[in-house]
C-alpha cells in the first residue's frame, strides 16, 4: 500500500499517486509521493533546498531533466491520464490546462522574439484572440503583473528586461491561457516583496475568478502561510507531514515541520539571533535504514533509524511520518 | 548567545562621532544613452544618492528590481564613473583616483564584493584555496606562506574546516557552503569594507540565516563595514543596523532599521513592510490599504515624485519630486508628506 497524504476527494484537478523519481545512476531522489489537489485549491510544497520539490513539480509537469526518471507511479489532471503520456499530449496540456512558473524564467522565453509578442502569439493560438485583442490583453496581463510601462515593455527583447521584469512576464505568459492549475516553483522568491505580494494577491484573485488550482513551491513557511489553504512538507525526497496551513502552522506534529518554522521568515525587525537547521540534508540517493531526517531531529532515539516510517493518517486531512508522533504530540508547538 | 555580545554602537547619539568609511553624497549615475530601438540606459541609474556606513556596521539596502542598487556597489568600487557626486572611502575623495591610482586602489581589496549566485560568480575550475587565495594574489603584498595562512584564517572565520574545504570545487560544495566561500574570498585582503548584493537570495531559509549569522560576526570581529543589498526584507531582519530604501534610482528612506520598518516615514516603505510574508500573525497594515485606488489620476512619467504613479497618498504638491528632509532620530525621507501619510490613511479609512 503506497502512503498517501489524505486530501479533498471530490474530483482533484490532480492527482499523483506513489510517485518515485530518480536521477543520475539510478539514484532515488524523490520517494513514493502521494498528494491531490482540489478544483480551485491552494497548496504549498514547503522544504528547504534539494528536497525534491522541483523535481516532483517537472515530473507533473512532463518536464524532467535528461538525467531524471519517473520510476513509477501515477498522474491525472482533471481525467486525463498523463502517466506515461506522448509528449503530444503532454504539449496540448501545457500551456493550456496547465501552467508553470519555474526560477530561471528567463530561459523559457525566446530570445530572438519580444516578449509581448510572445504573450500575444499565445493568446492568439490558444484562446482564438484577434491579432488586436491579443495585444490589448497582453499590455493588460502586463498591468496586472505589476510591470510599468506594459506597453513598452511588450516591444522588449527578453535580454532587455531585468530578473525581476522577466520573472513578471513569464507569470503573465502562464496565466493567460487560464489554466486549471498553475505550478509556481519559488516563482516569487526573486521579486521584491511589494511584487510578491501583488503576484500573489493576482494569483488569488484567479483562483476566485476562474477557478485557478494552485501549487505554490517554496523554502520559506511565510510564503505560503497566507497564501495556501493546505501545506504539504517535504524532506528529502518525501513528504512528511500535510495538513491545513492553520492547523500545520499553529500544531505541527513532525520536527522537520517544526524547525522550517524556526527558519521561516516573521516579519519583525529588532535584533535576533537566527535560528538555523543543524547538519545537512542527506545526499540524494542515500540509503536511510529509517527516519531521514534522523540525524538532524533533536528528537531523534533508535526507534527512529530501526526501520521505514510511514506517513500515518492523523484525522482531519493531516498526516506525518514521524515514528515518535505521540512521545511529541503537543512538544512541537 | 549571539544576540547580546558587545558591539559599537550604531545608533546612539555617538554613533555620528565615528568616521564613516564609506560616504557617498549627491551620487548619480547614468548608463550610456539608449541604443536604438530599445529602452535600456534611458534616464539615470542613480539620482543623488547619499549613505554613510560606518566600522562595524551593517546597513541594509532594500529596493525592487533596477532601483540602482548593484548600481551603487559597481560606483563605489570604481566599475562605473558618477556623472556627478562624491565617493569618499575612510575620508579620501575616490573621484580623484585615476589611471594607475584607481588600479591600485582595487587591486588592493580594500573594498570587495560578494555576489548572489556563488555558481556562477565563483570560477568552477579553481579550487577553494585557489579561490580564497586569489585576491591575496592580486594585492601581491603578503609572501606565500602568509596567503596559506590567511587562506585558512579565513575559511575559518567562515566555519569552513579547511583540511576537507581547501581541495574541493564549487560543484562539490552546497549553495550555503560556496556562499560562506566567497564570502572567505572577499575577506581574505581584511578589507574595510564589505558590499554584498543579494548575498542570500539563491539560499533556502535556513542558509539564509546561517550566512547572515556570519555576516553579522564577521562585522564585529573584524570591525568590517557592511552593505547588504537586498530586494526583500528578511534578507536583513535580524541583523542590519540601518537600512537605505531604493525606488526607481532614488534613496526615499533610511535611517535605524527597527524604527523604519516599524514606523515607515515613505509610503513606499510603508508598503514593503505591509506586503512582507510572515508566519507570525502580526498586526499591521494591509498592502491594499497603501495601494493607490482605482480612480487615482494618471501622472505623468517624468518630474512628478517618482512614487507617485504607484502611491495612495499622491496629491497636487507631488508634482514636483520631494527632496529627501531630515527626521528626528537619524531619519531621513524624500516625500511630500513624510510620516504623515498615516493620518491620511485613517481619514480614508474613515471616508
Ligand atoms: N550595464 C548597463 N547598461 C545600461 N543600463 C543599465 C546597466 N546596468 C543597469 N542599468 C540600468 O540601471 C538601472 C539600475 O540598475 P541596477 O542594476 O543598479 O538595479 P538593481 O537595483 O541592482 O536591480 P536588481 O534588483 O534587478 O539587481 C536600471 O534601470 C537598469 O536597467
Ligand atoms: N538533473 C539532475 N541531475 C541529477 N540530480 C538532480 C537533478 N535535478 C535534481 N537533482 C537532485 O535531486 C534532489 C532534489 O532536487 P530538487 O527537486 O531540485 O529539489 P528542490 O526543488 O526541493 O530544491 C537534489 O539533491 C538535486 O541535487
Ligand atoms: S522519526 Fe524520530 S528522528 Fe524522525 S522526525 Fe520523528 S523523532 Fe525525529
Ligand atoms: S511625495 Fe507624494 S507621491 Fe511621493 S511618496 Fe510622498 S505622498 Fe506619495
Ligand atoms: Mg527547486
Ligand atoms: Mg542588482
Amino acid at each position: 500500500m503506497p502512503d498517501s497524504v489524505p486530501g479533498p476527494v471530490l474530483s482533484p484537478v490532480l492527482e499523483v499517486t506513489d510517485l518515485r523519481v530518480s536521477v543520475g545512476d539510478h539514484l532515488v531522489a524523490v520517494h513514493d509521493v502521494s498528494f491531490s489537489i482540489g478544483r480551485g485549491e491552494s497548496v504549498g510544497l514547503v522544504g528547504e533546498s534539494g528536497s525534491g520539490k522541483t523535481l516532483t513539480c517537472r515530473s507533473v509537469l512532463g518536464l524532467l531533466p535528461a538525467t531524471g526518471e519517473v520510476d513509477h507511479g501515477r498522474i491525472v489532471l482533471g481525467g486525463t491520464e498523463l502517466t506515461g503520456a506522448t509528449r503530444r499530449t503532454w504539449n496540448e496540456v501545457r500551456g493550456t490546462r496547465l501552467g508553470a512558473v519555474f526560477q530561471d524564467s528567463a530561459s523559457y522565453l525566446n530570445p530572438s522574439l519580444t516578449v509581448g509578442h510572445q504573450l500575444a502569439e499565445q493568446l492568439r493560438v490558444k484562446r482564438g484572440l484577434s491579432r488586436a485583442d491579443a495585444h490589448r490583453r497582453a499590455v493588460e496581463l502586463f498591468t496586472e503583473v505589476g510591470l510599468h510601462d506594459p506597453e513598452g515593455v511588450f516591444h522588449r527583447y527578453p535580454h532587455e528586461l531585468s530578473g525581476g521584469m522577466q520573472q513578471r512576464v513569464l507569470i503573465a505568459i502562464s496565466v493567460s491561457c487560464e489554466p486549471e492549475l498553475l505550478i509556481a516553483d519559488e516563482a516569487t522568491t526573486a521579486l521584491d516583496v511589494v511584487i510578491q505580494a501583488e503576484i500573489l494577491d493576482l494569483l488569488g484573485r484567479l483562483r476566485e475568478t476562474h477557478g485557478l488550482a494552485l501549487l505554490l513551491v517554496t523554502h520559506d513557511l511565510a510564503v505560503v502561510a497566507e497564501t495556501c489553504e493546505r501545506i504539504l512538507v517535504m524532506y528529502a525526497g518525501e513528504i512528511v507531514e500535510s495538513g491545513t496551513t492553520e492547523e500545520v502552522l499553529a500544531r505541527p506534529r513532525h520536527p522537520y515541520t517544526q524547525a522550517l518554522m524556526g527558519v521561516a521568515t516573521i516579519g519583525t525587525w529588532e535584533r535576533r539571533a537566527l535560528e538555523v537547521i543543524p547538519g545537512q540534508p542527506p545526499s540524494v540517493g542515500e540509503d536511510m535504514p529509517g527516519c531521514r531526517f534522523a540525524p538532524r531531529c533533536r528528537f531523534a532515539t533508535s526507534a527512529c533509524t530501526s526501520g521505514p516510517v510511514p506517513l500515518a493518517d492523523l484525522g482531519g486531512g493531516r498526516a506525518a511520518r514521524c515514528a515518535r508522533l505521540d512521545a511529541l504530540e503537543g512538544a512541537l508547538a | 548567545m549571539t544576540a547580546t555580545r558587545e558591539r559599537p554602537e550604531v545608533s546612539g547619539p555617538e554613533h555620528t562621532q565615528v568616521a564613516p568609511v564609506l560616504r557617498v553624497s549627491d551620487l548619480s549615475v547614468s548608463y550610456a544613452p539608449p541604443r536604438k530601438g530599445t529602452h535600456l540606459g534611458t534616464g539615470a541609474a542613480l539620482t543623488a544618492a547619499s549613505l554613510e556606513v560606518r566600522p562595524g556596521e551593517i546597513v541594509g539596502i532594500v529596493g525592487e528590481t533596477g532601483s540602482g542598487k548593484t548600481t551603487l556597489a559597481r560606483a563605489t568600487v570604481g566599475l562605473v564613473r558618477p556623472a556627478a557626486g562624491r565617493i569618499e572611502l575612510d575620508g579620501q575623495d575616490m573621484g580623484s583616483l585615476k589611471g594607475r591610482a584607481l588600479r591600485e586602489f582595487r587591486r588592493s581589496g580594500q573594498v570587495q564584493l560578494v555576489f548572489q549566485d556563488p555558481l556562477r560568480s565563483l570560477d568552477p575550475d579553481l579550487t577553494v584555496a585557489e579561490l580564497v587565495r586569489e585576491p591575496l594574489d592580486i594585492a601581491g603584498t603578503l609572501s606565500r606562506a602568509e596567503r596559506d595562512v590567511r587562506v585558512a584564517e579565513s575559511l575559518r572565520l567562515v566555519g569552513l574546516e579547511p583540511e576537507s574545504m581547501l581541495g574541493r570545487r564549487p560543484r562539490q560544495l552546497s549553495g550555503g557552503q560556496r556562499q560562506r566561500v566567497s564570502l572567505a574570498r572577499a575577506i581574505s585582503t581584511h578589507p574595510k569594507l564589505l558590499f554584498c548584493d543579494e548575498p542570500v537570495s539563491a539560499l533556502d531559509v535556513s542558509n539564509r540565516n546561517l550566512v547572515l549569522s556570519l555576516l553579522d560576526r564577521l562585522r564585529s570581529e573584524l570591525g568590517l563595514a557592511v552593505v547588504i543589498i537586498a530586494h526583500d526584507l528578511s534578507s536583513l531582519a535580524g541583523i542590519a543596523d540601518r537600512v537605505a530604501v531604493f525606488y526607481r534610482s532614488r534613496v526615499v528612506e533610511q535611517g535605524p532599521i527597527q524604527d523604519v520598518l516599524q514606523r515607515p516615514a515613505h509610503p513606499y516603505t510603508g508598503l514593503l513592510t505591509a506586503s512582507a510574508p510572515s508566519v507570525a500573525h502580526v498586526d499591521r497594515l494591509r498592502p491594499e490599504q497603501l495601494r493607490p485606488q482605482p480612480d487615482a489620476r494618471a501622472w505623468p512619467s517624468h518630474g512628478v515624485c517618482v512614487f507617485a504613479p504607484r502611491c495612495r497618498f499622491a496629491h497636487d504638491a507631488c508634482a514636483d519630486q520631494p527632496a529627501p528632509v531630515t527626521l528626528p532620530g537619524d531619519r531621513e525621507a524624500a516625500c511630500h508628506v513624510a510620516g504623515e501619510w498615516r493620518t491620511h490613511l485613517t481619514t480614508t479609512k474613515e471616508s
